[in-house]
């Protein structure tokens, strides 16, 4: 009985917590965000807005749930939904024409760039499309490129259709400008492993060749057999020399035509002087060094590849064009239409509609301008602006639509002119890396010992050991494992950062972030969290049927801290209100149920402003104040923590657009370090090179915006923040994921463990040369002896990389596995 | 004689080897080491929903 009681008592509280864990963890079924405001249920799950139901609903009705089977909240978030008429630009040839790769009878095949494409779910959905859109005929998924190949029958369907469609269920292509202008590139990792197959097949059939040699000795295998083995050996090696390590060569003599040596010149002049004495030793009868030949430049080319592999979802190289859309809509004789971007003309009346970017600049003819500059200037606050007045193009519109008259050409345009500008002071890309440093002494040493020895057996007057002596030494003291250790350590890093979402351009970057002395953060976007503000409340206490009426005369306004202030106060009905009166850009009055509200600016409200700085949104009732909403930017989750780790070691600084109403809360955190506000783009980029001129060592950038473009280019070091659902950012040295900026000291540690991690095995790599000199300039290595040493120096070399940066990977806690845990 | 059938087997086996490195080639080529996530998530997919549709247009 009691057993019983208790039992029960226990499931009560299993329910009673389950029920607790649900009110704290609404998850949006489609998302997975967790949201504050109302619900919305449909077929008895949850969504935290329309468009995340709207997608459900699609892919219910085509029977496509097993969506939401194969991952949990597979979606991306659907607030901001495209426009009826978005895509109408689509349905204009020009266009149609430049987007579509090929086109024959009832088929025509079409590639789309999905930077929404994340997870099994995705590949699933869009390889099931067809269900959705019936004249779409297949569609496959390049997951690593984040793409989509369509093809698709024309009597069907149109290009707008497959557009609108792929974009219904929340994957909305990204067709910018440069689409238009650039064809799709192919990629350089086709040719890597065409290489590294066919030098790998040479290599494997030389060591099969050679082994009987080196295991029985010349004497027992018959001279027809021995000479076939040699024969074919010498043939494998051309393709090994001439295809594999042409590489080597070019880039050897590009540095010497630059006159400065580079790691691939020794690495040319081994391999070249390991071929001609093979010729000549097979020529005398003997064997020569095909084997350790074709080996190294096997283990380079599969280094190489590890170090320059691509991320192809990632881009580097964006320009700002990439941010602009592909058209925009024309009103002319009360008709609308689509014309692309490049053929707007000054006096074309554009249309513009909530959360598009105006692409040119142009003049507010009709409707309530919000524009969110905060991309180009980095203003965090968007910008009222009056009829008669300047739009400058990369401003957003927030709100309703509004009406713009083009002033000037997309080419001439203030955005074009600022970008033009800071790419020509480019800075010089400087393209030694410390490794190029070391060849060179290495090479001159090598040079030496080798002129050395050559002239000891000179003067012995052994000619024939002389010549020998000098070919060993030039063949042994190859600085590949040099080479093989760089790569590979660079490689490795580079991949386990890139799997904490952190991508770099370059392996150079690795080295440039162990020498950074100074960290200059951008605030909006950087430090700050993208569309995303805190919204405080202080006054009396306000009862539900307040809150719903204060949201009801807020639904009366487009200004864009309404929709903060709904979701804060998440109210599920709405008031009727009976009279209202709107002054743009300053707030609204309206009587509602008998009740007079005044809501808006400080100013409007005739309410001294409250001691707190950002937004006020000041709440009146029956002229009485009842309280001021406070909005303000909401930091980034553990950007502090960061910011006290790097004051140790870095100078840090801020430097921002924005106006300085966050001085107060900043100076806190940064303490002593140095705080701008109200910089221009020119300005940051100003600072960087003063920071570059007075300063010893690297400066490292962080912004994510345009208006941090020029700084980002300028600066050793600029990282890009990237938001998981906006791949776009400037062009910079490495892309971050928003999510994982507050690791930035360990992605900083862990580039410094690199460069020690090579350094050691440079001086592995050096004792495995000193040895091996060691039996050269006797004269005493055999090809046997040379047939051991330099594969087993190459592997040992590649194991001990790798150990050690997987290591320290561990211990820095950058562990993927660990990571996702 | 033995050298001459040793020859003539190593000729076969190098013939074999090549043969395995055309069949990578061309499998480079045709762009089967671009994806290395796609393939191995499509093969667990369910085939059930082109099945089921495929009998609902029977009947």
């Amino acid at each position: 009985m009691n057993k019983k009681r208790r039992r029960e008592r226990q499931k009560i509280n299993i329910e009673m917590e389950s029920q607790r864990a649900l009110k704290v963890e609404r998850k949006c079924y489609h998302c997975g965000d967790r949201y504050g405001g109302r619900s919305i249920y449909y077929d008895e799950k949850e969504f935290c807005c329309e468009g995340c139901k709207t997608v459900y609903s699609i892919l219910n009705k085509s029977e496509l749930c097993d969506y939401y089977k194969l991952n949990a909240h597979p979606g991306v978030s659907q607030k901001v939904r495209y426009r009826k008429d978005k895509f109408s630009f689509l349905d204009l040839p020009e266009v149609e024409q430049k987007l579509i790769q090929f086109k024959v009878g009832e088929q025509v095949q079409v590639t789309f760039y999905l930077p929404q494409i994340h997870c099994s779910s995705c590949l699933w959905l869009l390889e099931n499309i067809s269900h959705i859109r019936p004249g779409i005929m297949t569609s496959n998924v390049n997951f690593t490129k984040k793409e989509v190949f369509i093809i698709y029958n024309p009597n069907l369907t149109t290009l707008r259709e497959v557009v609108e469609a792929l974009a219904d269920i929340g994957y909305e292509p990204h067709i910018s400008l440069n689409n238009l202008e650039e064809s799709f590139h192919q990629t350089s990792d086709r040719a890597y492993a065409l290489k590294i197959g066919i030098v790998g097949f040479c290599f494997a059939n030389i060591m099969m060749f050679s082994v009987p040699e080196y295991v029985l000795g010349s004497s027992i295998i018959e001279a027809p057999l021995a000479r076939t083995f040699k024969a074919l050996i010498l043939l494998f090696s051309l393709p090994v020399l001439f295809y594999g390590a042409a590489e080597f060569f070019r880039s050897a003599w590009k540095g010497l035509k630059h006159r400065y040596l580079n790691i691939d010149a020794p690495i040319a002049l081994a391999l070249i002087v390991t071929f001609g004495r093979s010729v000549y030793e097979v020529y005398q009868g003997g064997n020569g060094y095909f084997d350790s030949l074709s080996g190294i430049v096997f283990f380079m080319l599969i280094g190489r590849w590890l170090q320059d592999r691509t991320y192809q979802a990632v881009s580097f190289d964006r320009d700002f064009k990439s941010f602009f859309p592909i058209a925009m809509h024309v009103i002319h004789d009360g008709t609308i239409y689509p014309k692309t971007v490049d053929q707007l003309r000054p006096d074309d009346v554009i249309q513009v509609h909530n959360q598009e970017i105006i692409p040119v600049d142009a003049i507010l003819s009709k409707g309530n301008a919000w524009i969110d500059y905060s991309f180009v200037s980095g203003e965090s606050e968007p910008v009222s602006v009056e009829k008669g007045e300047m739009v400058y193009a990369g401003g957003k519109q927030i709100g309703a639509k509004i009406e713009l008259v083009v002033v000037k050409e997309v080419s001439q345009s203030y955005l074009t002119n600022l970008w033009n500008q800071q790419v020509n002071k480019n800075k010089q890309v400087v393209n030694r890396t410390a490794l190029d440093t070391i060849s060179t002494y290495f090479t001159y040493i090598v040079f030496a010992i080798a002129a050395a020895t050559a002239s000891y057996w000179f003067l012995q007057n052994e000619i024939e050991i002389m010549w020998n002596v000098l070919t060993t030494i030039l063949i042994v003291a190859c600085p590949c494992a040099l080479l093989l250790s760089n790569n590979f350590t660079n490689g490795n890093i580079l991949r386990i950062l890139s799997t904490n979402q952190f991508y770099l351009r370059s392996p150079q970057v690795i080295g440039d972030i162990a020498k950074i002395s100074y960290v200059v953060f951008d605030k909006t976007g950087t430090l700050t969290q993208h569309q995303k503000s805190e919204v405080r409340y202080e006054g009396v206490v306000l009862t539900e049927e307040e809150k719903e009426q204060i949201a009801g005369v807020l639904s009366q306004s487009y200004h864009p801290s309404v929709r903060l202030i709904d979701d804060y106060l998440g109210v599920h009905t709405y008031r009727e209100i009976q009279d209202f009166k709107l002054t743009e850009g300053q707030g609204v009055e309206a009587w509602i149920e008998e009740s007079h509200y005044k809501i808006g600016s400080p100013q409007f409200t005739g309410v001294p402003r409250g001691a707190a700085k950002g937004s006020q949104v000041v709440v009146c009732k029956e002229g009485q104040v009842k309280g001021i909403f406070y909005i303000t930017n909401a930091y980034r989750y553990g950007i502090f923590n960061l910011v006290q780790k790097l004051k140790n070691t870095f100078r840090l600084a801020v430097i921002s657009g924005d106006n300085d109403s966050e001085l107060e809360n900043l100076k806190a955190h940064f303490g002593k370090e140095q705080l701008f506000f109200d910089q221009k783009p020119q300005d940051k980029l100003e600072f960087i090179r003063h920071l570059q001129q007075n300063e010893k060592g690297l400066v490292m950038m962080i912004g994510d915006g345009l208006n941090d473009a020029g700084a980002l280019i300028q600066s050793d070091v600029g990282i890009a923040v990237a938001d998981s659902n906006n791949t776009f950012t400037p062009a910079s040295d490495g892309i971050i994921d928003s999510s994982r900026l507050a690791g930035l000291d360990k992605f900083i540690q862990f580039a410094k463990d690199g460069n020690r991690i090579i350094l050691f095995s440079f001086m592995v790599s050096i004792l495995y040369n000193i040895i091996g000199l060691y039996f050269a300039v006797q004269g005493l290595l055999s090809p046997m002896i040379a047939a051991i040493l330099m594969p087993s120096s190459s592997i040992s070399i590649v194991l001990i990389t790798y150990g050690m940066s997987e290591w320290m990977a561990r211990y820095r806690g950058l562990n993927y596995k660990e990571n996702n845990k | 004689m033995s050298t001459g059938i040793m020859i003539v087997i190593l000729l076969i086996s190098v013939a074999i080897a090549a043969g395995f490195l055309l069949a990578l080639l061309w499998s480079i080529h045709q762009g089967q080491f671009d994806d290395d996530y796609s393939p191995a998530h499509r093969i667990l997919f369910d085939s059930e929903l082109k099945k089921r549709n495929e009998t609902k247009s029977n009947t």
